[in-house]
């Protein structure tokens, strides 16, 4: 009898555990969201939890993306109740979230990242404008006559504008998946496309077509995708001295005895310049909080207190010390105010 | 006759060749045995050079007055004034009364860089455990900055990693050093603190207890149900094309990636059951459904290796199938079955990519207590560290893959002894 005995108890388990598990309520924040907020999300909640006493919240680095699809399928304590992008919420996604519910959305811009193209320090650093990034990385670049397109046959910097040195185009990024190509895509390839002025034009009478040819990068081998890990492509630059990476600014920042940024449009990616804006390609980092959660999962209020401290994303608070660029003074008031009075997106916004 | 001669000849002629090939095949074998050890050498060599920092940290000491105006409370048993006293101002104004030079505002902020952000707090649970201390002064080892721990290991070392060090800092640094104010120690922490943002505050133990818990609940599952599933279908189960069927897809499930068990435990356990995401329960429930195709197989083949000879002779002598089964082939089959639980266990233990689905690969900072607080595993907590920016990260993850290997080498240890131990031979 003992075998009868032993998978009825052992039914008898799974039938209890499922449901404890779903009358469980959540006594812990859950945060989800993009993999280059995550470095600085994770602080405050560490911060908060550590000062507070109260539960450690959860931080998923899910990707801006998968965090929002998340974020935006329900109200309720089995959904997450904050998500961290590194762009601003599409208008597909807000209306998703309108959809299924979650109504009042609370949004909070945090800072700005820098993306830095980088290459080992036993070479010479690179200067760069945003149109050598374009045609050296395209995967379309113009032709002889205007409104000409080829595929892209630069293999060297030299060819692509002849005051760079003369070596391999070879550059280690992110893949297609990460937000910090989308990032470099918009803010990169299209400042460069831009430069253009029929490709610029191009923007009002052809959108999609601008949009194709400003965005795609070329997969001939030039451009390597290295996967989702800054620190393997530092490792790699370092064995390479002849590769470029492309990385968030705070590898650089701590990686800066073995890879250099490289100078865009003649500016140096340092914490002044991506903060003043001098520097080109910065992109800006947000996170979304569901209104109807606060309150019902506590901690969220104090946790929102904490991110937009002074002492937390000031101009010498802890997440600068992360890599984390700030928003300016007045701006970052009007954005720690409205998000203490968890003041709701309107609806009205110019989202993309 | 001649022939028979000749035949000799040609023998005696080819025997030196067949040696040959037959000396040349050993050298194929050793040459590919030494390869398999080479690369185990090259892996562990380089994981042990760059781990081995890890298990010490640099502390700096420092003399410390408890004063109960500076850390603004009472009383010491009010937790609301607990949890808002100012512990960092202990660490900093015993800095000051070390470095009376500094002055300005922004050398000040260097010079609080020094200690480690949660040093406060650690000074607060000293305090906790020891009221007496409130108002006297001790000389305490106070937990450095990581990137004091990176510059003074490195400087040790002889190649100075200063990137992220102001010289002021390494000035000051230089003046604890000549005083021996400064020195590693024992990495305690590694050990008995969950996952932190800050590398010198993070440890392995949050991790640890995730593994064990979501272990545990594998094993309670996926053991039985394994197991009961291989008696019936091996000494019960008639044998037709519905059996055949089941033990080809068995065998497929074994060899399916596991992600894919994942994104089952993501429809059927998150989506259809609603368990909340991150906890052990569903990540026992995940490496169940993977481990159970392993443990199926290895305890079919356990029980296939009894000979039939004692089945017949327990009928023989009146006893029933399931007294047979029970009283004989069980517990002969036994240590087999063992041996393929725990190395299914230990498959179980390495594995992350199922987990990334159903929320493991998460922050977790506090350490889990049971089945239903959110928790992570060694190998993601390993896979998070490696993705850091922080440059003492890099120690921190090959130091967590030397315990993850320890684990594996232990438990696949115990299975081979298991074996050696109660194997029976017929």
């Amino acid at each position: 009898m003992n075998q009868h005995v032993l998978i009825s108890a052992l039914l008898f388990t799974i039938v209890s555990i499922t449901v404890t598990s779903s009358a469980l309520a959540r006594d812990s924040i859950e945060v989800v969201g993009s993999s280059t907020v995550y470095p600085f999300s994770t602080v405050v909640a560490e911060r908060y939890g550590r000062a507070s006493g109260k539960p450690t919240p959860k931080v998923e680095s899910t990707g801006s993306g998968g965090g929002m699809k998340l974020f935006c399928s329900g109200v309720g304590t089995n959904y997450p109740d904050i998500t961290n992008s590194s762009r601003r919420i599409k208008a597909s996604e807000f209306k998703k979230c309108q959809t299924n519910g979650v109504k009042d959305i609370i949004e909070v811009h945090i800072g700005y990242d820098g993306i830095v193209i980088a290459n080992s320090v036993t070479v010479a650093p690179m200067k760069l404008s945003r149109k050598d990034i374009f045609l050296a990385l395209a995967a379309q670049v113009p032709g002889a006559t205007e409104g000409e397109l080829i595929d892209n046959p630069y293999s060297t910097w030299k060819q692509v504008n002849s005051a760079l040195p003369n070596i391999a185009i070879e550059v280690l990024g992110p893949p297609p998946t990460s937000g910090t190509r989308d990032a470099f895509a918009e803010l990169g390839l299209e400042g460069g496309c831009k430069a253009i002025p029929w490709i610029k034009a191009m923007k009002k009478t052809d959108k999609s077509a601008y949009k194709a040819l400003c965005h795609t990068v070329r997969e001939d081998g030039r451009y390597i995708e290295a996967g989702e890990n800054d620190n393997l492509i530092v490792q790699k630059l370092e064995a390479n001295p002849a590769a470029l990476g492309v990385f968030g600014f705070s590898f650089l920042d701590q990686n800066a005895d073995k890879v250099q940024g490289a100078q865009i449009e003649s500016v140096a990616p340092t914490f002044e310049s991506i903060a003043d804006k001098s520097y080109s390609i910065s992109r800006p980092l947000f996170f979304y909080v569901k209104k109807a959660h606060v309150g019902v999962v506590p901690g969220i209020q104090g946790y929102l207190n904490e991110f937009t401290s002074e002492k937390a994303w000031g101009e010498e608070g802890y997440l600068a010390e992360k890599g984390m660029i700030p928003l300016p003074t007045l701006e970052r008031a009007a954005m720690a105010a409205s998000t203490r009075g968890l003041v709701p997106m309107i609806g009205g916004e110019a989202l993309k | 006759m001649t022939e028979a001669l000749n035949n000799l000849g040609k023998i005696k002629k080819s025997l030196s060749r067949r040696n040959r090939a037959e000396r040349r095949f050993r050298w194929y074998g050793r040459m590919a045995v030494f390869i398999g050890l080479a690369a185990v050498m090259v892996l562990f060599t380089d994981i042990i050079s760059k781990g081995q920092g890890a298990f010490r940290i640099t502390y700096i000491e420092l003399e410390v007055t408890y004063e109960q105006d500076r850390i603004g409370i009472q009383s010491l048993t009010d937790p609301e004034q607990l949890a808002t006293g100012n512990w960092e101002a202990l660490y900093k104004a015993a800095l000051r009364n070390e470095f009376t030079e500094v002055s300005g505002r922004r050398d000040k902020r260097k010079l609080y860089g020094l200690i480690s952000s949660g040093a406060g707090f650690d000074l607060k649970d000293r305090l906790l455990a020891n009221p007496l201390l409130l108002g006297a002064t001790e000389n305490v080892w106070i937990l450095a900055d990581d990137d004091i721990d990176t510059y003074y290991k490195s400087w040790l070392d002889g190649e100075p990693y200063a990137a992220r060090m102001s010289t002021k800092q390494l000035q000051w640094i230089d003046e604890l050093h000549a005083q021996g104010k400064i020195r590693l120690q024992f990495n305690k922490n590694l050990f008995t603190r969950g996952d932190s943002r800050e590398p010198e505050q993070a440890g392995i133990r949050g991790a640890v207890m995730g593994s064990l818990l979501t272990l545990l609940l594998t094993l309670l599952l996926s053991f039985p149900i394994g197991v009961s599933a291989a008696i019936y279908l091996e000494e019960f189960a008639p044998r037709n094309r519905w059996t055949d069927f089941i033990e080809v897809n068995i065998n497929n499930l074994a060899a399916v990636p596991s992600i894919i068990f994942g994104l089952l435990g993501l429809a059927i356990f998150i989506n259809f059951f609603h368990i909340p995401r991150s906890v052990p329960i569903v990540g026992g429930l995940v490496l169940t459904l993977m481990t159970l195709p392993t443990i199926i197989i290895t305890s079919r083949a356990a029980i296939k290796s009894v000979p039939p000879s004692i089945r017949e002779a327990a009928l023989g002598m009146g006893a029933s199938k399931y007294q047979v089964v029970l009283h004989h082939v069980l517990p002969l089959s036994l240590p087999g079955m063992l041996t393929g639980a725990i190395i299914g266990m230990a498959q179980a233990l390495g594995e992350s990519a199922p987990l990334l689905m159903i929320g493991m690969v998460a922050f977790i900072v506090d350490i889990p207590a049971g089945f239903s607080d959110p928790a992570t595993v060694l190998p993601v907590q390993i896979f998070l560290w490696a993705d850091s920016p922080e440059r003492a990260f890099i120690e921190k993850t090959s130091a967590a893959i030397m315990v993850l290997l320890s684990f594996l080498i232990v438990m696949n240890t115990v299975a081979v002894w298991l074996r050696k131990r109660l194997e029976r031979r017929w």
